[in-house]
């Protein structure tokens, strides 16, 4: 990553702790290939329960709603829905039905992938404040419906203050998951609260 | 937190392996390398250490389950009380929280505190391991990587407060030359701000050179109660205050701007440690720097800075290692390297010899007598904090 | 300052082998909600916070991240023991013992349910190297294990399928344990091998579950209704490889034990513990603690269990809640179920599993296969 290596050698004789320090670095050849290793490829799954709350959130998000849920307590509107107010320590009171459009609190222009490969076309995950809720408050999704793949391309239709609006799947392919909303695209005109 | 604890804990030993991207040495012999030199530089051996900490962070990186138990023999706790403590990325520096409880608590007194990581066993790439740390119905089918969390946050500190990516690039420059001068550093390097803005785009406004790499290394100290602290060693240096502070996990709910959770560590830290003006009673910081904005985003929250004004301080130079408050002279994760939980503790350790002025070329200026050691992890979400000092 | 710290609140959902209906952070909610309001405090009473949780038991990295809601711990110090239940015991009490926090949490859950993949995760914990290559159940670990007890002591197989009929109808007397049941020795010896000479039987079924428990320095503690004092917590760890460790012998529940009494000024352990909530994952474990916790000699130990001593109305009851074979196994999360129920028996709330003149108990863990680690905890009325 960095251009120029450290050499231990020389910074040794006045930097603490002033004794040599221990470890034997390898280069990218020598790792794959000159030194002995086990490979095990995990084979772990998992089936986890979803619990009252994120359960109905997904339902909702099979018939194209997103839900949200309230504490009288604190005023508060959330989203993604919990069975219990983590502030006040208390049920949640009710559930509402948000819209599904939002505005981009903020976003990135990725161009790797979960394990580090390139991607020509980058993702641009955002965090969207979906109205309905209270200030600030939104969950992690994906904006899309934007042309060009540089940065300077994007940045100029994509800003944090964007209004968004979810794109879905069509009804009969949805399975009650977050990716039954494909995106959030950029709108012109905001739908009236 | 009302009372003050009774009893004080001092750091009489530290020790570090090389950090590097690819070790041939596994990380029980890692974590060995660190300990044994910890208990050298302290004086002692392993027979007098009453029990151990180990923190090392997530077990995917090494594809072992109960890592900690799997590490427990380099880190030398066995047939010893062994305490993995695990925040995530805060583990480096909470682990000295919890070697301190252990020892504040009046049932140790002498006490070997291991941070190890080896991160290139994970394959193909490292980051692998960090899908896993999404929520897994709602946000891992988005196949998020950790970059998003890092550059979302950096987008909306910068949108906050109008900060250019060139003032953040600078916190790679500082950091790279910084640790030139540390035997350690894996990716010690003199660049410009140009060099940094011109390296590739991995999730903008994140550039390559604004992460730290993935490392392999270790990190040790030795923590002893005052009594012994006193027999063993003629300039212990003392633990004055820890604080640590973990916010929600629902991290779409709240304002990246800020990290309100270290600010909240700082002054559980602060208040115990007696510090009520930070500015003038902290004389250098070793806050955490994973990706370069986080020194500045930190910064802030330790309250060492103005909110949204670390960028303009750093332009001008007050961090600078000879500057007016010299943050991350060892050269930080950005220029010694990232071992994740190491890396926290590395900066420990880097209090430890700038307090006792043994650091050398790294010395910062002056008699600094109290410092602050940082680290933060999780989804964005914890800080731990420890102020060491000379008294 | 007194160093004294006291369990002032239990609160746990029952261990199920199933709860689909709910997620970990409800099952949390719950369990932290009860134990709060056994307490007689609020959430924000609570000074400190730690969870109980290992990543490869959820399936999420860095699983802590995931702890502080259902805790009522957002942006509150909170930390993670990545261990046994006991060492966030002990981490509470060195905690409350600094003298920075009067009231902590300590929180564990599991689903188990939620792994498809057991012996995988299992096979994880081997070293990558040297022990994982052979490719077998790690259960195997655990035949080894017992069949050097048994070789040792001389120990029939009847001793360790006595314990698993004692806990299954010890569990019949506790409303919460799912595994109550009549069972006779024959019935025991006569399920599946999984590893000769370990049965199916002795085997303590997977469950779901969350506990949370309170804990408070003695001042806090007197102003709480019930306080139950820790007198004293150890911990320790054996060597992690399958070569050279003392197959035979629970060498770390050993020194964890000798840690707690001496905290505890405990010097007669068989006379000075009334009874005992003990690891049971495998049903020789618990023989294996017993020994190791000096409350019998290796000899006497199998006497003991034959002669029904262990049992609910015996000199020394062990596991008089059904233990892990009688209430399921919620990995780390275990210790922290024998640590409410042994809270419950001093309280003097255990009803039909209620052992008479329960004022000190012992609760033993260990970490699980193939692991050497564990803890030991003694409780008291005063």
């Amino acid at each position: 990553m960095a251009r120029t290596r450290a050499k231990p050698a020389i910074a040794r004789a006045q930097a603490p702790p002033y004794v040599p320090l221990r470890g034997h670095p390898l280069n990218e050849e020598e790792f794959r290939g000159q030194v002995g290793s086990t490979a095990w490829a995990p084979r772990l799954e998992y089936a986890w329960d979803a619990g009252v709350a994120i359960s109905r959130f997904l339902d909702g998000l099979r018939q194209g709603k997103i839900y949200g849920v309230r504490c009288r307590r604190c005023g508060r509107t959330v989203t993604p829905p919990r069975a219990f107010c983590e502030l006040d320590f208390k049920p949640m009171d009710e559930w509402v039905e948000l819209l599904d459009t939002g505005t981009i609190n903020t976003f990135s222009i990725c161009y790797v992938t979960w394990d580090m490969k390139p991607l020509r076309v980058p993702q641009i995950p955002a965090v969207i404040e979906i109205d309905g809720t209270s200030p600030r408050v939104g969950f992690l999704h994906l904006v899309g419906g934007v042309r060009g793949r540089t940065v300077t391309e994007i940045r100029r239709q994509v800003r944090a203050g964007l209004p968004v609006r979810a794109v879905w799947k069509p009804p009969a392919k949805r399975e009650g998951a977050i990716t039954d909303i494909l995106y959030f695209e950029p709108v012109r005109k905001r739908t009236k609260k | 937190m009302k009372r003050k604890p009774t009893r004080r804990v001092a750091v009489i030993g530290a020790g570090l392996s090389l950090f590097m991207r690819r070790a041939l040495d596994t990380g029980k012999e890692l974590a060995y390398y660190a300990a044994s030199q910890a208990l050298q530089t302290a004086g002692i051996r392993l027979k007098d250490i009453q029990a151990v900490v180990m923190a090392t962070a997530p077990d995917a990186f090494d594809g072992v389950h109960m890592k900690g138990e799997w590490l427990l023999d380099g880190a030398g706790g066995v047939g010893k009380p062994y305490l993995r403590a695990y925040v995530g990325g805060g583990s480096g520096v909470f682990s000295i929280i919890s070697g301190w409880m252990m020892v504040a608590s009046g049932v140790f007194d002498l006490v070997l505190v291991v941070a190890e990581e080896k991160m290139s066993s994970c394959q193909p790439h490292p980051q692998g391991a960090f899908l896993t740390i999404f929520d897994h119905i709602i946000e891992r089918p988005l196949g998020p990587n950790l970059l998003w969390i890092f550059s979302l946050e950096q987008q909306r500190y910068m949108a906050a407060y109008g900060i250019r990516n060139e003032d953040i690039a600078l916190v790679s420059v500082k950091n790279k030359h910084n640790a030139l001068a540390h035997p350690a550093a894996q990716v010690a390097a003199q660049l410009t701000v140009k060099d940094i803005l011109d390296s590739d785009v991995v999730a903008w406004p994140v550039h390559r050179l604004m992460v730290s790499p993935i490392s392999d290394g270790a990190a040790a100290v030795v923590l002893a109660s005052e009594q012994v602290a006193r027999r063993l060693s003629d300039r212990p240096i003392w633990i004055q205050g820890v604080g640590w502070c973990l916010d929600t996990s629902y991290w779409g709910n709240r304002d990246l701007a800020y990290p309100r959770y270290v600010e909240k560590a700082a002054w559980m830290a602060y208040e115990m440690a007696g510090v009520t003006e930070p500015r003038k009673q902290i004389h250098v910081a070793e806050p955490y720097d994973p990706f370069a904005y986080k020194e500045l985003h930190h910064l802030e929250g330790l309250q060492l800075a103005d909110r949204g004004q670390a960028p303009e301080d750093l332009a001008r130079g007050r961090f600078d290692r000879t500057g007016e408050l010299p943050s991350c002279p060892s050269g930080g994760l950005m220029g010694v390297g990232n071992p994740i939980a190491a890396a926290g503790l590395m900066k420990v350790c880097e209090l430890f010899w700038q307090l006792r002025r043994e650091a050398g070329a790294r010395q910062v200026p002056g008699n600094p007598e109290r410092g602050v050691a940082q680290a933060w992890g999780d989804l964005m979400q914890i800080g731990t904090v420890a102020v060491l000092g000379v008294r | 300052m007194s160093d004294r710290v006291a369990v002032v609140g239990v609160g746990a959902v029952p261990p199920r082998p199933l709860s689909v209906d709910r997620s970990y952070r409800e099952l949390g909610f719950e369990s932290a909600t009860r134990a709060y309001g056994d307490a007689g405090v609020t959430h924000q009473d609570i000074e400190s916070f730690i969870s109980v949780c290992e990543d490869f038991h959820e399936g999420t990295s860095i699983t802590d991240e995931y702890t502080p809601d259902q805790l009522g711990a957002v942006l509150r110090p909170v930390h993670t023991i990545a261990g046994d239940g006991l060492q966030g015991v002990a981490a509470a009490v060195m905690l409350i013992r600094t003298g920075i926090a009067d009231l902590v949490a300590v929180e564990a859950h599991c689903k188990t349910s939620n792994i498809l993949t057991h012996e995988q995760v299992l096979a994880m914990a081997l070293d990558p190297t040297y022990e994982r290559a052979l490719r077998v159940t790690p259960h195997f670990v655990a035949g080894m294990e017992m069949r050097r007890y048994l070789h040792e002591t001389g120990s029939p197989e009847d001793a360790v399928a006595m314990v698993v009929v004692k806990n299954r109808r010890h569990a019949l007397g506790n409303p919460v344990a799912a595994y109550g049941g009549i069972l006779s020795p024959d019935d025991v010896l006569a399920s599946a091998t999984v590893c000769e000479p370990l049965r199916e039987l002795e085997i303590s079924p997977n469950s779901d579950g969350a506990v949370v428990l309170v804990l408070a320095s003695e001042e806090a503690a007197r102003r709480t209704p019930k306080p139950v004092w820790i007198r004293g917590v150890g911990w320790a760890s054996g060597s992690p490889w399958l070569a050279g460790r003392s197959w035979g012998q629970a060498s770390y529940a050993g020194v964890a034990a000798e840690m707690a009494y001496r905290m505890a000024g405990i010097t007669q352990p068989d006379r000075e513990i009334r009874f005992a909530e003990i690891d049971d994952t495998y049903a020789y474990k618990e023989l294996q603690h017993l020994e190791a916790a000096q409350l019998a000699p290796r000899a006497d130990v199998t006497r003991m269990v034959m002669e029904g001593d262990t049992r609910r109305d015996g000199r020394l009851p062990v596991n008089p809640s059904g233990g892990s074979l009688g209430m399921g196994y919620c990995f780390d999360a275990t210790a922290l179920y024998r640590t409410a129920e042994a809270v419950r028996q001093i309280r003097g709330e255990a009803g039909r599993a209620q052992v008479a003149q329960a004022t000190t108990g012992l609760v033993v863990s260990w970490r699980g296969i193939p692991t050497q680690s564990g803890g030991a905890l003694v409780l008291s009325a005063d």
